[in-house]
């Protein structure tokens, strides 16, 4: 598959012949420079883009026959995201945003159950704080709960510890992957990090939008 | 997944309110309902009165009127057909408490009146009203509150009317027949009508109404109807319920649609601050859309959810402001209570429906297309948040909100015509005000120069806000301006107009002179040192034709028309051109055209009846048609307080014919005691005190005007929701630039002296921008409609500029305080 944007100077490149195929609970580090196309591909890998040429199958689904609501559909049922600047809502408090997609799915008991994910991540004392309330690891980790409480067979991550120091970055991750060997799910995690990378089945490394090693 | 749940709905909206997200929207909001809703209730409780006493305006089921004596043969006739009768005779005159007077409508009624409806009278002014079923006992009279107070007597007192002195017995509170709409000048004085002959104020050519009234079962009223319309003499009017009420209801609904126009412009300033409070909604939601959306949202999700929320926001709307709406009309009515004469029943649930109709209209117009783009946000803006919806199509938007606009105009007066009048004016006010208030924003650039730190910092924030900063000067500017002309240019142009007046104008008018005691009445004048007076014949007519052709054949343009030809005239003759008066085409007549029946005719009253110079008009003088050709028309000074006519004939034509004679007088304080023994020498002359009048006619003035300045109170209030709008629109920004400059140094005074520099010079330019707008429209009344030399008042400049700049300078700093406290680090950490 590809990617291309127009732009003043012409039609740019940001994915090209890109190739790659991941398995059910594979999990993967997609490496490069910035500007390399990383954060495009995990976007087309969830279906938050289109691809300009190619297509992309997400849990049994070519994404590229399907319309807006279509992939919306899709990343309901089997995905989750954990994101560098977590993208939590200000307005709601932990347990509301971790309750956000359970409401979203029309789920019963979506208090308890984020209630339960957020005691798995340490934050039991903490739910009816407001985001700006918590520490940046705090608040990652109400993004991981956040992630995992639809129990996902999916998990894409776009550098989770970039905005985080060291140890807090270590501890977020080992919450990451100890969540993720537990549910089994798939997880795509884009990352600058090679420590990160290492703890991953597979590495693919894109170059100026090519994979140039998998 | 995809389908919107309620609950989820109502429990995000509960979200968005508790952390303010919505408050300046709802705010906004509540302002516009309120406003109209007030108006609203207040119209329809007047129109309810209305409705209620249409039954009773009459007195009767059926009336005859007119100017002349009524023959008793239709009284006889309609007691035959076992018809109810009373008879009424009405006339305007002077009471006399000692050397106190006051002009009365004085009201005989003869037994059995009211036949529909019932009196209600009081022991003491003002006082708790009871219905009674009787009349003022001969010898007794009931007097009206407002004549009591103004003579400053008891019940009990002896006043003099006429040749006749009555004692007041009771309070007159309510009679059915005195129209439920806003009420005449004068104050009733109610007697019995067998006391009519000893006040002597009866005399042939007296301005007295009279009327039969009829009532009983309704095909007896109606056979009866038709017949005394086939058999009515010239000049008697026949009035049955249903030609009475459409004319009430119709002056109730003008006065309500006025208001309800007024109340629009604050609707219009809510819709802009809704517009601005929904884009900066919209701005701060693209992040969560995106992440709901990359949850799994569905397009269809994010607008369901939207369109919800909307309606909820509509529904909690209404109830509040309708509410306050309620409660605002309470406020009105109570202002208005000396006008509106009667009990006002409480409001329908109608109006509630105005309140809906208002929030949803505005919703639809002005949050709705801001509110539809988050349906739009891309979800892969959770990775990069450069990433935008397809931006604003402004054409779409300003589509939707003139069409909401239109269709609330519509909604409020129900008349194409005047949609379209309405809609250009407001837009052409709004496009002047704007262009004005860009100049102004323009004209500030060149002062940053000359001034510190802090007004430099404030002066190019509302350069920077360009926009938005003429939004808010024009919001402010407008309400300023309407209550600056309320409050200040009214009171200069009546001001300015009795200056105008010679000292020695006439202040009061003597009507119903006898002409045989014209001479008498001169020689009275100049033994008690009155100033020597002209008194000008007065014969009363009908207009039946002209050109020959019927008048009830003819189509008259407006109300005002078909009152004059309704009405009976009153016509003069003179054999030479007043000086008050000028001849704006044709000829006056000279000597040797003595006999040939000529008028001149009024150029307004020529305009409005459609007269032109060779026309004939006939007029039925005393069952005699007399007709004559237009050869001039005049416009009248009509302010010189002289006895001035639309129809002047020429001589020769009325000389014989019997009618009254008029005049007016100047009277200095010291000489009102002549005027009391000119009433009691001849009883039938009525006086009218023209300062007196004036003052009255001044009162409901005041009051109309009071009654305006509180509907635009909600329009301050509407401006003040557009301050916060802005405000809120650039909270972050401001939030970001005060931790910037104080990272850099500036003290917390520095930065809040900016802010407060930056709303006083809001505040300057909207006190200009009024004052100056209040000042042209002024001197446009002033020349225009008034023509009087206008001389500009320097306190509207100084209560306009001084008011603005703390209005807005208080209202904006209280707004953006919390902003600038902000530690900056918690501000830098954020922003991040």
């Amino acid at each position: 598959m590809g990617k291309q944007v127009s732009s003043p100077e012409g039609t740019l490149a940001i994915l090209s012949d890109v190739s790659i195929g991941i398995a059910r609970g594979e999990t993967v580090a997609v490496m490069g420079a910035s500007g390399a196309g990383k954060s495009t591909l995990l976007a087309l890998l969830a279906g938050l883009d289109e691809p300009t040429s190619g297509t992309v199958c997400l849990a049994g689904s070519d994404l590229t026959t399907l319309d807006e609501d279509g992939r919306a559909a899709v990343r309901a049922r089997h995905v989750g995201f954990v994101f560098q600047s977590f993208h939590l809502v200000p307005s709601l408090t932990a347990l509301e945003n971790v309750m956000l997609p359970l409401e979203l799915a029309r789920r019963r008991d979506a208090r308890g159950a984020a209630l339960e994910v957020l005691g798995r991540v340490g934050l039991a004392g903490r739910v009816g704080h407001y985001p700006r309330q918590l520490s940046g690891g705090e608040q990652q980790r109400v993004a991981i709960a956040r992630a995992f409480v639809t129990r996902p067979d999916v998990l894409f991550a776009d550098e989770p510890t970039g905005n985080l120091d060291a140890v807090t970055g270590e501890r977020i991750m080992e919450l990451l992957f100890g969540l993720n060997a537990e549910t089994g799910a798939t997880l795509v995690l884009v990352t600058h990090d090679q420590a990160l990378a290492a703890r991953c089945g597979r590495v693919i490394r894109l170059d100026a939008g090519r994979v140039v090693g998998s | 997944m995809t389908v919107a749940s309620l609950p989820f709905v109502l429990r995000s909206l509960l979200r968005d309110l508790k952390s303010g997200e919505l408050a300046v929207l709802l705010l906004a909001l509540l302002v516009a309902v309120a406003s109209l809703t007030a108006v609203g209730f207040f119209t329809d409780r007047v129109g309810r009165a209305v409705t209620q006493q249409a039954g009773e305006v009459l007195a009767a089921d059926l009336r005859l009127e007119s100017a002349r004596p009524i023959d008793e043969a239709y009284d006889a006739e309609a007691v035959g057909r076992g018809l109810e009768v009373a008879r009424i005779l009405s006339m305007p005159s002077v009471v006399f408490h000692g050397e106190d007077s006051s002009l009365v409508a004085l009201r005989a009624v003869g037994e059995g009146y009211p036949l529909r409806g019932r009196l209600k009278i009081a022991d003491e002014p003002f006082g708790p009203a009871r219905p009674t079923d009787g009349i003022p006992a001969p010898g007794e009279a009931w007097a009206d509150s407002r004549l009591l107070a103004r003579l400053g007597v008891p019940v009990g007192a002896t006043l003099a009317v006429g040749a006749h002195t009555l004692r007041v017995t009771q309070v007159l509170d309510y009679r059915p027949d005195q129209g439920a709409g806003f009420s005449d000048l004068s104050a009733t004085l109610m007697i019995n009508l067998a006391d009519v002959p000893a006040t002597e104020l009866i005399q042939p050519g007296s301005r007295v109404s009279r009327a039969v009234l009829f009532a009983g079962a309704v095909a007896d009223v109606a056979a009866f109807r038709d017949q005394l319309k086939a058999t009515k003499q010239p000049g008697e009017r026949l009035q049955a319920i249903e030609d009475a009420s459409p004319q009430i209801r119709a002056s109730s609904d003008r006065a309500g649609r006025f208001l309800s126009l007024a109340s629009l412009v604050s609707v219009l300033l809510s819709a802009v601050a809704v517009a601005m409070a929904a884009r900066r909604y919209a701005a701060r939601h693209l992040d969560t859309v995106a992440l709901m959306k990359c949850m799994g949202a569905s397009q269809g999700f994010v607008l369901r959810q939207t369109v919800l929320q909307l309606v909820a926001v509509a529904v909690l709307v209404t109830f509040v402001g309708t509410a306050v709406g309620y409660l605002a009309q309470a406020g009105l009515a109570w202002l208005l209570r000396d006008l509106i004469r009667s009990d006002l029943p409480p409001p329908g649930v109608a109006t509630a429906g105005l309140g809906f109709v208002t929030s949803v209209t505005i919703l639809v117009g002005f949050a709705l297309p801001p509110l539809l783009q988050l349906k739009r946000v891309p979800p892969a803006r959770v990775l990069r948040r450069n990433l935008e919806p397809p931006p604003l199509r402004y054409a779409a938007v300003y589509v939707f909100a003139i069409g909401a606009v239109l269709a609330l105009l519509y909604w409020l007066v129900r008349d194409p015509r005047l949609v379209t009048v309405v809609a250009a004016g407001i837009g052409g006010t709004f496009l002047a005000l704007a262009a004005a208030g860009w100049l102004l924003v323009k004209a500030l650039a060149p002062l940053r120069r000359g001034v510190g730190v802090a007004w430099r910092y404030g002066l190019a924030n509302i350069a920077r806000r360009g926009r938005d900063s003429v939004v808010q000067i024009v919001a402010f500017g407008l309400g300023l301006m309407v209550l600056l002309l309320l409050a200040l240019v009214r009171d200069d142009l009546l001001r300015d107009w009795r200056a105008s007046l010679p000292e020695d104008a006439p202040n009061y008018f003597m009507i119903n002179i006898r002409p045989d005691e014209g001479d008498a009445v001169r020689e009275f004048f100049r033994e008690r040192g009155l100033p020597p007076t002209d008194l000008v014949p007065l014969v009363r007519a009908r207009l039946t034709a002209i050109n020959d052709v019927p008048v009830d054949r003819i189509r008259f343009e407006g109300d005002r028309a078909q009152g004059f030809v309704e009405r009976e005239a009153n016509l003069t003759w003179a054999r030479t051109l007043r000086d008050d008066n000028r001849l704006v085409s044709g000829t006056w007549w000279t000597d040797g055209d003595d006999g040939s029946p000529r008028v001149s005719v009024e150029q307004e009253y020529a305009d409005r009846l459609g007269l032109k110079l060779g026309d004939t008009v006939t007029y039925d003088v005393a069952g005699e048609p007399v007709t004559a050709t237009i050869t001039s028309l005049r416009e009248v000074r009509w302010d010189s307080f002289q006895p001035n006519f639309f129809m002047v004939f020429s001589p020769g034509v009325l000389d014989d014919v019997t009618g009254t004679l008029i005049t007016s007088v100047h009277v200095e304080p010291g000489q009102r005691p002549a005027l009391v023994d000119l009433v009691r020498r001849f009883p039938e002359v009525t006086i009218i005190d023209l300062d007196a009048l004036l003052s009255q006619v001044r009162d409901v003035m005041d009051k109309a005007a009071l009654a305006v300045q509180y509907v635009f109170l909600f329009t301050l209030a509407a401006g003040l929701m557009v301050l916060l709008a802005a405000v809120q629109a650039t909270r972050d920004e401001r939030r970001y630039e005060s931790a910037m400059l104080r990272t850099l140094g500036a003290s917390r005074r520095v930065v809040f002296q900016g802010v407060a520099a930056e709303f006083t010079a809001l505040g300057l330019l909207s006190g200009l921008l009024a004052a100056a707008g209040a000042t042209v429209v002024g001197y446009f009344l002033a020349r225009e409609v008034f023509n009087l030399e206008y001389s500009p008042d320097p306190w509207v400049w100084v209560i306009g500029i001084v008011g603005g700049a703390l209005l807005v300078g208080v209202a904006g700093v209280l707004a953006a305080r919390s902003v600038v406290t902000q530690p900056p680090a918690a501000t830098l950490r954020q922003a991040q």
